[in-house]
């Protein structure tokens, strides 16, 4: 078997036991790349192979594997776009403090993964290089924000990689591709280099082809940072370990207000199908209200676009990046014609719809209307799972309520495209951990996803509950046929 | 028709913490373009600010110096506009919750006294700075300045005269200066002053329409726009011209404002709280730590001189009005508590010198050494007069007053024997003023004193001198 199919983890014990060797592994993955990379269109742009094949593999807790990163990570010397125009040429002088972790744990970065244009969106369409294409279906979306990666590691051109996760651009990528992601509490990664969308709700986290590869990676990139003030200083627990501990009289709510018309029978059918599994693994269930969830979309895109309007301000072709001012040419060299060019060229579609929302929202006299109404709300959302969390462990609910998408299906509806994140999106106003992994498989052959929530900081008990699921299924070892 | 005037300061000073408010980057003036820079300070992508909490602390003293009331919970925001200085196009400030509000500055001008209302005290960033290429269609920057710590001060209006204006300000400058946060040099910009000023009938309650000056680069300046001002705003209401709400500009060489930009373009600034900083709190152990460590303002410090010193109220203003020259002053007294004389030599001769040298840190002078200068007048060993050359040579050649008296054999004559030569050849001299002085005149005494030191070379003990005098003439 070609090394590019297994997980981090075995490839880390066949190295150990000299049954593999780096080389091997980095020439299997560029072999993958050149057969499916032109179908898929996962990475922003080839990855660098040649480094990636410099690692040494002895000692370190990743064992020198490369990872795959989205194009909104910075990593010193590279390319670092946000897969926007804006960015074109935007090479990060700085390792972002996920990547400085991941080199300190003995991992190389293989490449940068295409995503939604500063992960705005839920289906990679509105990255400015391509769409990146579901492996499990050509004609299907493989999700966003993140579907760089999450396609990425579904087709076994990566072995891992890491996204990040706003309103469930891990997560929904990744129930849509059949790989695992994580979200991890608000404040556990640091988001010290992370090209913000916005701050108060972006989370960096793991997409990896098992459970146990999660939890490994995780490991690597937790912890506190002082140069995030938002990232939390208690410490980190060995993932690895929670993976052993027993889910016998584990409770577990199911909110009810997540079980809704619109959301597809067959995935409905995979969710309760997983219950059942759970259940006879000593599973206790009850069903819980988190009465406030109607809310979280309005919310969230108030509160995400008033932070991404904000954040995206920089973008302005002073210092780096693109600049266009060719009307400038013609009237004298003005600044304001320079920063409408640059913007105006630089930004696609659905950037400037949320520059403009967040904008909107942010405006004197709108302000109280919108703003900071959305910041009330958000603390009944979150006060919700306060409740919810003092009577159970963990949460379970679907990760999306559709399996992937047609291309373009969409992209001219935009409403019906933010209703993709229904079930992802409080988790993050309320910053609290949820991990997507495989639980079945449509009719037409496309991934379901289930999604486990837990209490802040609460990643060890999703761990344990995700790994016996998976221990007991075999969605997992599903591989998309390319 | 009488006017009142209204005036009302914002101050920004920069906060000379090691490092700059949000990053690691050395905070200091004068270093090359673009050198004190990093991720957080450019706003690259990614980059993420952290709080300085030296610059957190040194806000706190000077808030809790002006007496104003610390928030319980210090929230950051965002200030959004748009301007290349500008990295990130926001600017990390305080907008609703400024870190302290309702303080008060007491100030005196002519004699009478009055406190000025401090409306709020907030920390935020500096931006960076542009530089205009001559000739050229395109301009330069310099981020080295951009996330400098920067307090704003702003007064509440109630402020009546350019003159009172200026005593808040010097009496502002003062107390940062002794709370030891900020150079407050206006000429490298790290004191600033924006002026809002209204005019409105003697009596009304209702302010009148303002204009904001700017671009006022010493106290100076500011007196002299906001009395330009007062009459330019005082002819319009006179000729019935209604005042435009707008910024005005100070042209320092043509001694006038200009309008820069009427209020009308005047930005939405969307402000939010920064996502990117937590709240931050003090305990009230914390606020009173940093109140302990507050030194003697200089107020309280003024008193002191005055009432335990028994210093004149007017030498006490000038001692205190520099806090390196009241410590000096200080350290004198703890080798020798001769306050009164020290405190001459202070304001007058050390202090001309000081001047001559346009500073005081300038001068070879330690405490010690002028203590023993004074030690030796008061001794008699020199007087008054050869003690303030000495003093220009102690300056001159760092060497110590002993010494130089010593080389240039600049002793005062008290011995009678010594002085007899002398004393009979101006007697012999002036006739008519000792015929004066037998004929009761005590002021021609003084006369020939004056002759005896011009003829002693200035040696000749003055007291010594006229003793031997009138004894002289009783015979």
């Amino acid at each position: 078997m070609k090394l590019n199919f297994l997980t981090g983890h075995e490839l880390i014990e066949s190295l150990r036991s000299k049954k593999a060797d780096s080389g091997q592994i980095v020439a299997d993955l560029k072999k993958r790349f050149d057969e499916v990379e032109p179908k898929v269109k996962a990475f922003a742009r080839p990855p660098d192979f040649k480094d990636a094949a410099n690692f040494e593999s002895q000692g370190c807790v990743l064992g020198g594997l490369p990872v795959a990163l989205k194009d909104n990570i910075c990593s010193d010397g590279d390319l670092t776009e946000c897969s926007s125009r804006v960015l074109g040429g935007f090479i990060a002088p700085y390792d972002a403090t996920v990547v400085k972790k991941l080199k300190e744990n003995g991992a190389v970065i293989l490449g940068k993964t295409n995503m939604d244009e500063f992960a705005f969106g839920s289906s990679c369409e509105t990255s400015c290089f391509y769409p990146t294409r579901n492996p499990w279906n050509l004609d299907c979306v493989p999700g966003g924000s993140s579907g760089g990666s999450a396609a990425s590691v579904a087709a076994d051109e990566s072995i891992w990689a890491l996204g990040s996760d706003t309103g469930g651009s891990i997560r929904q990528p990744a129930s849509l591709c059949g790989v695992v992601g994580m979200k991890p509490t608000y404040g556990r990664v640091s988001r010290y280099g992370l090209i913000a969308f916005a701050s108060s709700l972006d989370q960096i986290g793991p997409l990896t082809k098992d459970v146990r590869d999660n939890a490994l990676l995780l490991n690597a990139i937790a912890g506190y940072d002082d140069r995030d003030a938002t990232s939390v200083n208690i410490p980190v627990p060995d993932y690895l370990r929670s993976l052993e501990k027993d889910i016998k009289g584990m409770r577990i709510g199911i909110p009810k207000e997540y079980f809704i018309k619109g959301m597809d029978p067959e995935v409905e059918q995979a969710i309760r199908e997983a219950i059942s599994k759970l259940k006879s693994l000593g599973a206790e269930f009850k069903e819980v209200s988190l009465p406030h969830t109607e809310y979280a979309v309005a919310v969230y895109y108030i509160i995400a676009t008033a932070e991404a309007s904000s954040n995206l301000a920089r973008f302005d072709g002073v210092q780096y990046g693109l600049r266009v001012h060719e009307k400038a040419k013609e009237a004298g060299p003005e600044l304001v014609s320079m920063y409408k060019e640059t913007r105006g060229k630089g930004f696609g579609a659905e950037a400037k719809r949320r520059i403009i929302l967040g904008t909107y929202v942010l405006s004197s006299g709108y302000y109280d209307a919108y703003y900071s109404r959305a910041l009330k709300v958000r603390t009944l959302i979150k006060e919700d799972f306060d409740k919810v969390f003092r009577e159970c462990d963990l949460i379970l609910t679907p990760t999306s309520p559709t399996p992937a998408f047609k291309i373009g299906e969409r992209t001219d509806d935009p409403l019906s495209m933010y209703l993709s994140d229904i079930y992802t999106i409080s988790v993050n106003l309320a910053g609290l951990p949820a991990l997507s992994l495989p639980c079945g498989l449509t009719k037409n052959g496309l991934p379901i996803g289930l999604q486990v929530l837990g209490k802040p900081f609460g990643e060890e008990d999703i761990y344990c509950l995700a790994y016996h699921y998976e221990q007991n299924t075999q969605w997992h070892k599903m591989k998309p046929k390319l | 028709m009488k006017y009142e005037t209204v005036i009302g300061l914002e101050v920004h000073v920069q906060l000379n913490t090691k490092t700059k408010a949000f990053c690691g980057c050395a905070n200091v003036f004068g270093s090359r373009e673009n050198t004190n820079i990093c991720p957080v300070c450019l706003g690259l992508p990614g980059s993420l600010p952290v709080l300085n909490a030296n610059a957190l602390k040194s806000s706190v003293k000077v808030a809790l110096a002006f007496n104003c009331a610390i928030r319980n919970f210090i929230k950051f925001d965002r200030k959004h506009y748009y301007y290349p200085d500008l990295p990130k196009n926001f600017q990390i400030s305080q907008y609703d919750e400024p870190l302290s509000e309702n303080g008060y500055l007491d100030i005196e001008t002519a004699g009478s006294k009055k406190r000025i209302a401090i409306k709020r005290i907030h920390l935020e960033e500096d931006a960076g700075k542009l530089i205009h290429a001559e000739h050229a269609p395109y301009s330069f920057v310099d981020f080295n300045r951009a996330g400098t710590p920067l307090l704003e001060i702003v007064s509440e209006p109630d402020l009546n005269s350019p003159q009172e204006a200026y005593a808040y300000l010097s009496d502002l400058k003062l107390t940062l200066k002794y709370l030891d946060i900020s150079d407050c040099d206006m000429e490298k910009g790290s004191l600033r002053c924006d002026a809002n000023i209204s005019l409105r009938p003697a009596g009304e309650k209702k302010l009148g329409v303002k204009t904001e000056l700017k671009n006022m680069n010493s106290f100076k300046a500011v007196k002299a726009g906001l009395e330009f001002e007062i009459k330019r705003q005082t002819k319009c209401l006179e000729a019935s011209l209604s005042i435009v709400q707008e910024t005005r500009l100070w042209d320092e060489k043509k001694q006038e404002t200009f309008s820069m930009r009427s209020k009308e373009e005047a930005h939405d600034y969307r402000y939010f709280p920064e996502p990117d900083l937590p709240l931050f709190s003090f305990t009230l152990e914390e606020i009173d730590e940093i109140r302990k460590q507050l030194p003697e303002l200089p107020k309280e410090r003024r008193k002191r001189f005055v009432s335990q010193l028994e210093i004149p109220e007017k030498s006490a203003d000038v001692l205190i009005a520099d806090k390196k020259i009241a410590d000096f002053f200080e350290e004198c007294l703890r080798i020798d508590n001769d306050s009164k004389n020290i405190a001459n030599w202070l304001i007058g001769p050390v202090l001309s010198h000081a001047n001559i040298h346009e500073s005081f840190e300038a001068l070879q002078l330690s405490p010690a050494r002028l203590v023993e200068l004074n030690a030796f007048v008061r001794g008699g060993a020199v007087s008054n007069l050869v003690a303030k050359s000495v003093l220009d040579e102690m300056l001159k050649t760092g060497k110590a007053a002993k010494d130089i008296i010593q080389e240039k054999n600049l002793g005062q004559i008290s011995g009678a024997d010594e002085l007899k030569d002398v004393i009979e050849s101006v007697i012999a001299g002036n006739k008519k003023s000792v015929e004066d002085y037998l004929a009761g005149k005590e002021n021609a005494l003084m006369f020939l004193v004056g002759q005896v030191m011009r003829m002693s070379g200035g040696k000749a003990n003055p007291k010594v001198a006229r003793d031997l005098l009138t004894e002289r003439l009783k015979q």
